[in-house]
């Protein structure tokens, strides 16, 4: 309740004539650069990029194995309500069949949908933004070789004031930063992978940050760690300081199958992550180890401490 | 005194009823504890430490035993408490729940039954191993 209120304290205060053009959707792509992208595309990169970017863990239809049946309607619970990850298939009439390069650019580059809509950042653009242009490519190759699944996802089921799509455009303002990965002279191309891979496809830091009322990621605390969405369990910190215990060996095993250091399995969402990281190239796996054991930690404390699991 | 004895004895089983009861969710964690240590074993062997056919063994039998056990130890009073990482999702899948101990004890035995040695080990274990993330990924709360 009191989310919500504060939320619609913000849209009174920035309401009005400002508003509508501050929150107008920015594609980053327009049409004439819409037909300009379509050549080339490499779909053995592309299914990297899938892999990496975790993709099936959404958009795979529900209730059924092939995990490459992008038909969508899973219910992603969060505190804003739940959202449904649409059809991302190549069928034409259901799915994204008869989307350009441009057009899947736009959507994850720039979080805007085909019909110039803000996406809300539960699809997790603001990590995708920094795939390249050439991923995106190689990306829509890919895609485009899976199977057409027909039928649509439910629309997302959000409380008043989240279903005002338009009022992300002032999110994006806030919280969507746009910024390419800093230069950093004299990092390897291991660490520079790595960096890639977390900070981009791997959108680590959307469910392992702590979040302020709004949403956005805490940009001081990103990394360090966070509370599951459904209440119960948590997101660990992968900061160098998190992960003080774990030798990059132990960060490379547990990516690959799933355990820990102590002989436990990951479970909950991390399940779904694995199985998408173990089929990467074992280098990659090595490259988000070396990132993440290079990480500085957070000096703010996150609360109570808790008992060692 | 022969009253003593027998009064202490009857309050001493009575004792011990109600502390077993309550004791569900601790001799589950103990159990996949268990389990863990025996992983340890099984990865590591996995990875390229000096194959042992007996510490192979042993940690199968850990994963038997536990696979027999558990399904026991989630009666309807053991929902919280005692830290427990059992989600609630367990209670209203108990026959899923149920059902993957069950192929989980079925894979470590015929697992014992075939491994023989490094090659057959390393053919084999990761089948009993793959039964562990999915159970965790519906019925455990996310601690990593």
């Amino acid at each position: 309740m009191g989310r919500v209120l504060f939320i619609l304290a913000v849209l009174v205060v920035v309401g009005g004539a400002g508003a509508w053009p501050l929150s107008a959707p920015r594609p980053r792509f327009g049409p004439a650069d819409v037909r300009a992208l379509e050549a080339g595309g490499d779909a053995a990169a592309g299914r990297i990029v899938f892999l990496a970017g975790g993709c099936e863990s959404c958009h795979a239809s529900p209730g059924q194995p092939d995990r490459l049946r992008l038909g969508g309607g899973f219910e992603l619970k969060t505190p804003f309500g739940s959202f449904y990850p649409p059809n991302i298939s190549p069928d034409r009439e259901d799915g994204i069949g008869d989307w350009s390069v441009g057009d899947l650019a736009n959507a994850l580059l720039s979080g805007v949908s085909r019909q110039g809509e803000h996406y809300y950042p539960a699809f997790p653009y603001t990590s995708y933004q920094r795939l390249t242009l050439d991923d995106v490519r190689n990306l829509a190759a890919y895609l485009r070789t899976l199977p057409p699944v027909a039928g649509r996802a439910p629309p997302h089921a959000l409380s008043f004031p989240f279903t005002i799509r338009r009022a992300l455009g002032l999110w994006k303002l806030l919280f969507f930063n746009k910024t390419a990965l800093e230069p950093a002279p004299g990092r390897g191309e291991r660490w520079r992978l790595g960096r890639w891979l977390v900070e981009g496809p791997g959108h680590c830091a959307e469910c392992h940050s702590p979040r302020n009322l709004l949403g956005g990621i805490v940009a001081s605390r990103r990394l360090t760690g966070a509370p599951s969405p459904d209440g119960k369990g948590k997101a660990s910190d992968l900061t160098s300081a998190g992960l003080a215990k774990w030798s990059a060996d132990d960060i490379v095993e547990a990516l690959n199958s799933g355990f820990t250091p102590q002989g436990d399995a990951l479970g909950g969402a991390m399940a779904a992550v694995v199985r998408n990281t173990a089929q990467l190239p074992p280098s990659y796996r090595e490259a988000i180890a070396e990132y993440l054991k290079n990480l500085p930690g957070s000096d703010a404390p996150l609360g109570p401490p808790r008992p060692t699991p | 005194m022969k009253r003593l004895v027998v009064t202490t004895l009857i309050l001493a089983c009575g004792l011990g009823a109600v502390a077993a009861e309550g004791d569900a969710v601790a001799q589950r964690r103990a159990l996949m504890k268990a389990n863990g240590d025996a992983t340890k074993i099984v990865v590591g062997m996995l990875k390229g430490a000096p194959f042992d056919l007996a510490a192979a063994q042993t940690a199968l039998k850990t994963y038997a035993d536990a696979a027999a056990k558990m399904p026991t130890l989630f009666p309807d009073d053991s929902k919280t408490g005692g830290d427990t990482s059992a989600l609630p999702a367990i209670w209203e899948n108990k026959a899923d729940f149920t059902g993957r101990f069950k192929k989980f004890g079925q894979d470590a035995m015929a697992a014992m039954a075939t491994i023989t040695d490094e090659a057959s080990f390393k053919a084999k274990a990761p089948d009993v191993l793959n039964n562990c993330g999915g159970c965790h990924e519906l019925y455990k709360v996310k601690k990593g």
